[in-house]
């Protein structure tokens, strides 16, 4: 007998294995409802209670003004998805600015160092907003890989109020993942941080220190 | 009392006499204990999420065998692979043969008390590899040579000075500094170069799914993505209790989990990983493995009252409200689970033998029962299984069942049950004692009166003094 078979032997014979207990009522949770602007209005305010930079702005003006940030926080080199709308219209607008951009377009084998000491900040877009607990919803693709939103020091996410939903169940019942998830989905609600000494508050351990939100229409 | 009871005994007594942990333990658990509430200011709607969350887990033990086949086959689908140990032994071996398979000298850990259960460190470092924590809290603890004081803030007992002067002895070229952040980017800085080179990361599971084959790991600092993405091989290691059966059932553990532990709306990230690396995918590992674990748990599903145990989420809360706890701190326990989810699970884990005396260090005032967000009956456990500890029973379902019977003690309570059992022994009884007017100030009476005013003997029993007013009448 395998492990496998004896730990399963074991909890098919314990009295009450197999039995239907009643119904999880999801109620509580299906109950937390806002309207669009409190979605937003929500989701802004806890994003920036644990020191996200959230800059309310439009389709049409986000690029530019991420051509603005990055110059403001010295950024060099900007990596994107440049074959998805948000990342070709982010390249479109730091041309010429100073700011390099370049593309995950290569195995993390092949500059593994690279990404992780000579990249200045990622663009990522997020695929849905969580107004109950001020999350983002993101989903790792191959022209926007995990490591996108992670090793990089600063994490621009590009956000429209249009997704913003009121919880995550709300999110991944319409989503339909049914059986197929996707390989990775992430929730990120600010930059990364640590209590660990003493219970002192400090933003910026192993992912960003900075996450800046472009919220647009 | 027994070496390992004795011990814990010893144990409390120093914790008691150090004004550091006191400090130390009490400032953070106030702290804590303020930020659970402000997070939940509807009491009503806390009480629902709790039946909710119990709901919810309650389910999953129900139909645990079935959603365990259940997990196992879409994680497989998924190209997860899946292995099964019934003790720690077959698990750490199967830990360390996918290192060695994959010619692995170094294995970055993320948090998991799974693998403080399995001393899996020791056990790798026992044959040559470098394991190293990447909490920042672990990594501290681990620098110290210590274990975690704290399921969910390992390094709490240590404030920041201590901290200071660990990094500046134990860490080349660290000058001291006492500030928080600057200590936390040296950390950041050595573990940077460890998340580029070691060849596989190891992580625990905060909730396994078993309709889609889902890890779900939380966390704050960012380390538990790097180590379950930017190694090439990733090995999950889980108790067989973790699975839940629908990824709807995430939703209401992932609300009361963070804001019982910390206070926190939610953790900085939610990572769910369903599978290695796909094909046209740049990053994350090209394996990944999921380690199931019983080490124990099956043993207590076959009761079900222990099997509530199972329903844990690993938040702390109970740590963090309880009285005892906050004096004491983590290590005075000796197991790798702290406070009253520890008293619970340790003789249930290790025997009565070895745990048996640690469901004795409660006041029964029943915080942890109150607070735990999945409303596992905290204090009933404790009394059930204080029960465990003195009573043997071949038939058990409790290891070592009775070892911590003392044949004094149980003299005592039978001559205690005979004495009201028998009303003309009772009388003679009470006569005798109140003639003495003290009590004798012997055994357990003598620790007890030693920092409280022991009890005076009425002069006259109740039977004399009703005797004595009926008469008067």
């Amino acid at each position: 007998m395998s492990a496998r078979d004896n730990i399963l032997a074991r909890l098919r014979v314990a009295p009450g294995s197999g039995a239907t207990p009643g119904v999880r009522d999801f109620g509580v949770i299906e109950a937390l409802e806002w309207t669009p602007a409190e979605r937003a209005e929500r989701l802004v305010r806890l994003l920036r209670s644990v020191n996200t930079e959230v800059h309310e702005t439009t389709q049409a003006t986000w690029p530019g003004l991420l051509r603005e940030l990055c110059v403001a926080k010295g950024v060099g080199r900007l990596c994107l998805a440049p074959v998805t709308p948000v990342g070709a219209a982010a390249s479109e607008a730091l041309a010429g600015s100073g700011v390099a951009t370049l593309a995950y377009d290569r195995d993390i084998e092949a500059w593994r160092e690279e990404l992780f000491f000579e990249v200045d900040a990622g663009l990522t877009a997020v695929t849905a907003g969580i107004a109950e607990t001020g999350s983002l919803f993101v989903v790792p693709t191959p022209d926007e890989p995990r490591l996108l939103s992670l090793v990089p020091p600063v994490h621009f996410a590009v956000l429209s109020r249009a997704v913003i939903a009121n919880t995550l169940l709300e999110v991944l019942r319409a989503q339909g993942y049914g059986a197929t998830m996707p390989t990775n989905v992430l929730l990120i609600s600010g930059p990364s941080k640590t209590a660990d000494i003493e219970q002192t508050l400090v933003y910026g351990v192993h992912g960003p220190n900075q996450l800046v939100v472009l919220l647009t229409d | 009392m027994n070496r390992p009871a004795t011990e814990f005994k010893e144990r409390i007594q120093r914790a008691l006499d150090d004004p550091q942990i006191r400090t130390n333990f009490r400032r953070a658990m106030d702290g804590l204990m303020a930020k659970r509430a402000a997070m939940f200011p509807d009491a009503d709607e806390l009480e629902q999420l709790r039946d909710l969350g119990a709901a919810v887990r309650r389910n999953a033990l129900a139909r645990l065998p079935g959603l365990l086949e259940k997990l196992e086959a879409n994680c497989q689908r998924n190209g997860i692979i899946v292995h099964w140990a019934e003790s720690v032994a077959e698990a750490n071996a199967i830990v360390l043969d996918i290192v060695r398979k994959h010619g692995g000298k170094s294995v970055i850990k993320g948090k998991s008390m799974v693998s403080e259960e399995m001393e899996l460190n020791h056990h790798l470092e026992a044959h040559g590899i470098e394991a190293l924590e990447s909490d920042l809290g672990e990594y501290i603890v681990q620098l110290a040579g210590e274990t975690p004081s704290h399921i969910i803030m390992p390094a709490i007992h240590k404030n920041t000075r201590q901290i200071a002067e660990l990094f500046v002895e134990k860490l080349d070229g660290v000058e001291f500094t006492e500030d928080a952040e600057a200590l936390t980017a040296i950390a950041r800085g050595l573990l940077r170069r460890k998340f580029l080179d070691a060849d596989v990361g190891l992580s625990g599971v905060n909730f396994a799914v078993a309709e889609t084959g889902t890890l779900c790991l939380i966390e704050n600092e960012g380390n538990g993505r790097l180590t379950t993405t930017a190694p090439d091989v990733h090995v999950a290691v889980t108790g067989i209790e973790k699975v839940v059966e629908t990824l709807d059932d995430i939703t209401p553990l992932l609300s009361l989990l963070p804001r019982s532990a910390t206070g926190q709306g939610i953790t900085t990230y939610v990572n769910m990983i369903s599978g290695p690396r796909k094909q046209g995918e740049r990053d994350g590992p090209r394996e990944v493995h999921l380690v199931l674990l019983d080490n124990g748990r099956t043993t207590s599903y076959v009761d079900p009252e222990l099997r509530t145990t199972l329903q844990c989420i690993r938040c702390g809360a109970c740590m963090n409200h309880c009285p005892v706890y906050a004096r004491i701190g983590g290590h005075a326990y000796g197991t790798v689970y702290p406070g009253p989810i520890g008293e619970i699970l340790s003789p249930q884990l290790l025997g009565c033998d070895e745990a048996g005396a640690l469901p004795g260090a409660s006041t029964l005032c029943g915080a942890c029962g109150e607070v735990c967000p999945v409303r596992i009956p905290i204090p009933k456990m404790l009394v059930r299984l204080r029960r465990e500890a003195v009573t043997r029973d071949a038939a058990s379902p409790v290891k070592d069942a009775g070892a911590q019977r003392s044949t004094s003690e149980a003299l005592i309570w039978k001559a205690w049950a005979r004495i009201h059992a028998v009303p003309g022994l009772y009388s003679l009884v009470t006569r005798t004692a109140s003639a003495f007017k003290k009590m004798p100030v012997v055994g357990p009476l003598k620790a007890w009166s030693s920092v409280r005013t022991p009890p005076r003997v009425a002069g006259r029993t109740l039977h004399q003094r009703m005797a004595a007013r009926g008469s008067t009448k």
